[in-house]
């Protein structure tokens, strides 16, 4: 995307739109003023809040980016407040287990401040949470999610690989702005992190991992790898073996085993589902 | 995508799409959006499809092809070298490997060589050629060099996955990239914790923001370009 190709095609749809800037170079120069005082990397939000000057609402981005940045956020919310909790909970042993989780926790409270500001310079509102709007047992499913280790390592598991499946189902929700296209990848590559880390961590625990399932760093089948039916939406539909009309297993004469071929992509969800599967955890 | 994944199956339907700019679905999307979000969409003018790459140009690279054609070549000159990678690292294992190690190496492996023949089928015709890779600087008997190349590799194509996102225009080839990068994440926390248990998502790649990191093709494949013996040609490639 390219400034001058925005500007010019506002002013085939807006004609106006040097009057609501004065000139275009006034334009450009508010732009460049604009973007002297801030970071590089936080141009493009800044460029949504010039648009927002000059039509008094979020015109350079549109609300279907909003309202995807701010699921994006909802969910970095409940992340966010889980982990703050699950690392105070005295439970996690000592050492690599809490780093692990500490440095997971600070990367989702990093992302809540990221999508908070990228949101407001865009020119929309934030959502926001505290704390009591969540409840972690999810209606009394896991009752021991901060009492117990091996519940909370396996709702952390839920949330990361859920985490990393709803952000590819609305990826293409942000196609038409690179910048906040590209963020939202950065973020889900992160998730995926956290999620390989928490599947190791969960192997090696060995705690509510149902007998003959082994438990990796990537998604086998529809696999949860949790002795909890309650789950199981998380992972429904990574059992594929077709992408894009081509079935990956055995592909090109390799032995490709179906488990591999599911393993090898990971699928998206839609926001209904994700928003259903994370209903339970909101008050 | 998953609605698509049922879809009578064709070698080559992910080429049929190539002729809408947009999916129908997104292409709805947009107008439920409202005019700004037109506009905007309007300003990317990432319409073009593209050419096939494969033929060779002038330097004697091998061209990679413009538009999304462009990027699904890039990526698939990526999957060729890291499959070609994993696969020596299983037909000879590196000193005193563990069998969890053993393990894990195959299945990534596996994953690798399943994204190298995706793109190779997805693009039919229109596929770069069979690259030479050149794999000289690599000890495979020692574990350190094995892993530390393992962890590049994973980390740069989580990095070219994300800078490449934005360079697509079809809303179903930037799913496709979505989830091949989440597997290329958990494979590079894997290798990292290998290393150094906990260095999974550590300072080096994600920053301050808590953002992974992200490459131009150009910054992806002068890194890469030390273990590809093919001379590419990445000009035609989109830049936004």
């Amino acid at each position: 995307m390219n400034l001058q190709n925005i500007l010019s095609e506002i002013e085939t749809t807006d004609p106006e739109v040097y009057d609501k800037f004065d000139t275009r170079r006034n334009a450009m120069k508010s732009f460049a003023k604009t973007s002297g005082k801030i970071a590089l990397a936080s141009i493009p939000f800044a460029l949504g809040s010039i648009f927002q000057k000059a039509y008094g609402s979020p015109t350079g981005t549109s609300g279907i980016i909003i309202d995807t940045l701010n699921f994006a956020l909802t969910l970095e919310y409940l992340e966010s407040n889980f982990y703050i909790k699950a690392v105070a909970s005295g439970i996690i042993p000592v050492g690599e287990s809490l780093n692990a989780l500490t440095v997971i926790r600070d990367h989702e409270n990093e992302h809540v401040a990221f999508l908070s500001t990228a949101i407001t310079a865009a020119g929309g509102t934030p959502v926001s949470f505290k704390a009591t709007d969540f409840d972690f047992t999810a209606k009394g499913n896991f009752p021991g999610v901060f009492t117990d280790y091996g519940t909370l390592l396996a709702v952390a598991q839920t949330f990361e690989d859920t985490g990393v499946r709803a952000y590819k189902g609305q990826a293409p929700n942000l196609i038409s702005n690179n910048d906040y296209l590209q963020a939202a990848l950065q973020i889900h590559s992160v998730e995926a992190r956290h999620a390989a880390r928490l599947r190791e961590m969960r192997k090696k625990a060995n705690l509510l991992v149902p007998a003959g399932v082994d438990v990796k760093p990537w998604i086998t089948l529809n696999q949860s790898g949790i002795a909890s039916p309650a789950v199981q939406a998380s992972y429904d539909g990574e059992e594929s073996v077709v992408q894009a009309g081509v079935t990956i297993t055995n592909i090109g004469g390799f032995p490709i085993s179906a488990k591999a071929a599911s393993e090898a992509f990971d699928e998206p969800l839609t926001k209904d589902q994700v928003s259903a599967i994370v209903k339970p955890f909101f008050n | 995508m998953s609605n698509e994944v049922s879809k009578e199956s064709q070698p080559d339907s992910i080429l049929e799409e190539m002729a809408q700019p947009f999916s129908r679905r997104n292409f709805f999307g947009i107008m439920g959006a409202g005019t700004a979000l037109m506009v905007t969409a309007a300003a990317c003018r990432k319409y073009n499809p593209g050419e096939g790459g494969g033929h060779h140009t002038g330097n004697g690279g091998v061209n990679l092809g413009s538009g999304d054609i462009g990027i699904l070549n890039y990526a698939y000159a990526l999957e060729q070298l890291e499959a070609a990678f994993y696969t020596q690292v299983i037909a000879t294992p590196y000193s005193r490997i563990s069998s969890t190690e053993l393990y894990y190496l195959k299945d990534v492996r596996d994953h690798e060589i399943a994204h190298r023949e995706f793109f190779k089928a997805a693009l039919g015709s229109m596929a770069i050629q069979k690259l030479e890779v050149n794999f000289s600087s690599i000890n495979f008997k020692d574990r350190t060099s094995v892993l530390g190349t393992a962890k590049a590799f994973e980390d740069l194509g989580v990095s070219a996955y994300n800078g490449a996102g934005k360079l697509i225009s079809n809303a179903d080839y930037l799913t496709i990239a979505g989830k091949i990068v989440s597997v290329e994440a958990r494979h590079a926390a894997l290798i990292r914790d290998l290393i150094m248990p906990g260095s999974f998502a550590d300072m080096t790649v994600v920053d301050s923001n808590g953002l992974d990191g992200a490459r131009t093709p150009d910054e992806v494949l002068s890194i890469a370009g030390a273990y590809i013996k093919t001379k590419l040609d990445a000009s035609n490639l989109p830049t936004s």
